[in-house]
């Protein structure tokens, strides 16, 4: 057998190593070509890190078979749940299914602080160092966890946005008192099991009243958010453990996170803390001061739309959550091609937050084989959008309703949308006239330029793509 | 307080590895582009599920007789796994279509 200084050196070695994986990991996931290659090498680092904690961290005795059996037997129930979800998750619901993971590892840091805290209080004396720790893990990992929960109800369409009367209050006086609980406990040497129990409840109701009124454009900086506060979470059990791995893992998840959070906010024009504090798209009734009830809404036949989109010279087409929705990505690449060979010119106008996560839109069209550069990012686009002869909207709402610029009570003004209108056609692919994720009314639909094609996105453009060949 | 200020001298090490991971860590992203903002999101979400090795560690230094501390353990495991592998495997999924393209 080797000697422990031997298993420990390698242990600690394999840290290191996979501490490396991961930084390479982000580094190589923030470029196109070698992003797989990154998630790859981060994972064979989580792996290694792993098995070495395994087998090296501890002396392996007999007694202890238990232990190790239930260890394996949860490495492996984990991996053949998580595969199996992972699999079969659709690209429509790829956010919740992040989200959902998310919450997964929140959960788990939670309980390691539940399991630390009852071997601290067994301990001869109370550390107060440990104890913060341990009880900040406990809150972001729960928040962590019940907030993912929320947010992958939400984008399921389980969960309808609620806000509470005067929730903003209770969310920060919840907040007072999560905080204070924790210190207190800390100042104390509090080691009451039912203290803990008491934290974890209000940590877990927190992160469900966090979530719960949010909803609209929110939704994508709210999962990010959630994912650096589990990196946090694990950091804290790294700082617990003295273990390098999880330290360095959970900080640069942490910091990378917070970073790409705020990279998201600025791209909306929304403050964070309006985002954590207030609720947005909720309750947003008082908002929709002029209804389009007088104005009327032009329809335009598939053959029209079909003549005028196969002689326009460029046509922008906007895609939204509806397009990942009808799974009519490939429909839309063929309509692409089909216009190309009348020699149309054919880009994409992508709104950094249309669907439900920033990036959603690229990932869906790259699943169809759409060329990478015919995807404009949203200022390009509007800076073309003068030239552009027809814009087809497909099931994307919020990310081109001017109330964004020139209504001031509208929940998302302020937010940097495509300006279809600037084009000389627009037409909207919708299935109803029923309002967009912020839920607020349109006005591009009663827009003199804007004609409504109605029906389901993936339908309506086989018909266009059909009546275009007959031309 | 006292002990706070110890925990401060005794952990500098990795109050000193802690900053320099959260710099590492906005520099590392800091150039991605829109494009990846989902992908990247799901591989760090998959990075902190680096938080089962501390449900190991439970597992590894517990009582054999402690069943709080294996039950919990127990569970944790589950959910990092949970977190690690499906963080992953969804994660590849989306790259795989972005390799596809570029073929």
């Amino acid at each position: 057998m080797m000697t422990d200084l031997l298993g420990l050196s390698i242990l600690e070695l394999c840290y290191i190593g996979a501490s490396i994986t991961f930084i390479l990991g982000l580094k190589m996931l923030s470029s196109p070509d070698k992003a797989r290659k990154g998630n790859l090498i981060a994972g064979y680092g989580m792996g290694l890190a792993i098995i070495a904690t395994i087998l090296f961290k501890e002396e392996l005795t007999a007694d202890k078979w238990l232990n190790y059996t239930l260890i394996l037997a949860g490495l492996i129930i984990g991996t053949v749940i998580g595969t199996r979800m992972a699999l079969k998750v659709k690209m429509t619901a790829m956010p919740q299914m992040v989200s959902f993971f998310n919450g997964m590892g929140g959960a788990c840091a939670a309980v390691i602080s539940l399991v630390e805290f009852d071997h601290l209080r067994h301990g001869q004396e109370t550390e107060s160092g440990m104890l913060l720790v341990i009880l900040l893990g406990l809150i972001i990992g729960s928040v962590s966890f019940s907030g993912s929960i929320v947010a992958y109800g939400k984008l399921e369409g389980k969960i309808g946005d609620k806000a509470l009367p005067a929730g903003q209050f209770i969310n920060i006086a919840l907040l007072i008192l999560l905080f204070g609980l924790a210190a207190w406990m800390v100042v104390v040497g509090c080691s009451e099991m039912s203290f803990i129990y008491a934290l974890l409840f209000a940590s877990l109701l927190y992160g469900v009243l966090f979530v719960m009124p949010i909803g609209g454009a929110d939704m994508p900086v709210v999962i990010s958010l959630l994912n650096s506060f589990t990196g946090m979470a694990a950091a804290f059990g790294g700082f617990l453990y003295g273990n390098q791995a999880m330290l360095t893992g959970g900080i640069l998840v942490g910091s990378a996170g917070t970073i790409l959070t705020v990279l998201m906010c600025t791209a909306m024009n929304r403050s964070l803390t309006n985002v954590i504090i207030g609720s947005f798209g909720g309750g947003s009734n008082s908002s929709s001061g002029k209804e389009g009830s007088h104005e009327t809404v032009k329809e335009i036949s598939v053959t029209d739309a079909a003549i005028l989109l196969a002689y326009a010279n460029k046509v922008s087409v906007v895609p939204g959550y509806g397009l990942a929705v009808a799974q009519a990505q490939h429909t839309v690449h063929n309509l692409e091609k089909i216009l190309e060979e009348k020699g149309v010119e054919l880009t994409y106008a992508i709104h950094p937050v249309a669907g439900r996560m920033p990036g959603h839109m690229n990932v869906l069209l790259a699943e169809a084989d759409v060329p990478y550069p015919k995807l404009l990012e949203m200022e390009d686009a509007n800076e073309s959008m003068n030239s552009v002869d027809v814009v087809l909207v497909i099931g994307a709402n919020d990310v081109v309703n001017p109330a964004a610029e020139n209504d001031p009570n509208s929940p998302i003004f302020g937010m940097p949308i495509i300006k279809v209108w600037n084009a000389k056609n627009v037409i909207v692919l919708k299935r109803s006239m029923g309002k967009g994720y912020a839920g607020i009314e349109n006005e591009l639909f009663f827009h003199p330029k804007n004609r409504m094609l109605f029906g389901d996105a993936k339908d309506s453009l086989e018909k266009l793509i059909a009546e275009v060949k007959n031309l | 307080m006292e002990e706070l200020l110890s925990l401060f001298y005794e952990n500098r090490e990795f109050i000193f590895l802690i900053i320099t991971s959260v710099f590492l860590g906005i520099e590392v992203i800091s150039n991605v582009p829109a494009v990846l903002h989902t992908p990247l999101m799901s591989g760090a979400n998959a990075i902190h599920g680096v938080v089962i090795i501390g449900s190991i560690i439970i597992m590894l230094q517990a009582d054999p007789s402690n069943y709080y501390a294996l039950i919990l353990g127990f569970l944790a495991v589950i959910l990092g796994t949970l977190n690690v592998v499906g963080g992953f495997v969804v994660t590849n999924r989306m790259l795989e279509m972005f390799k596809k393209k570029s073929k």
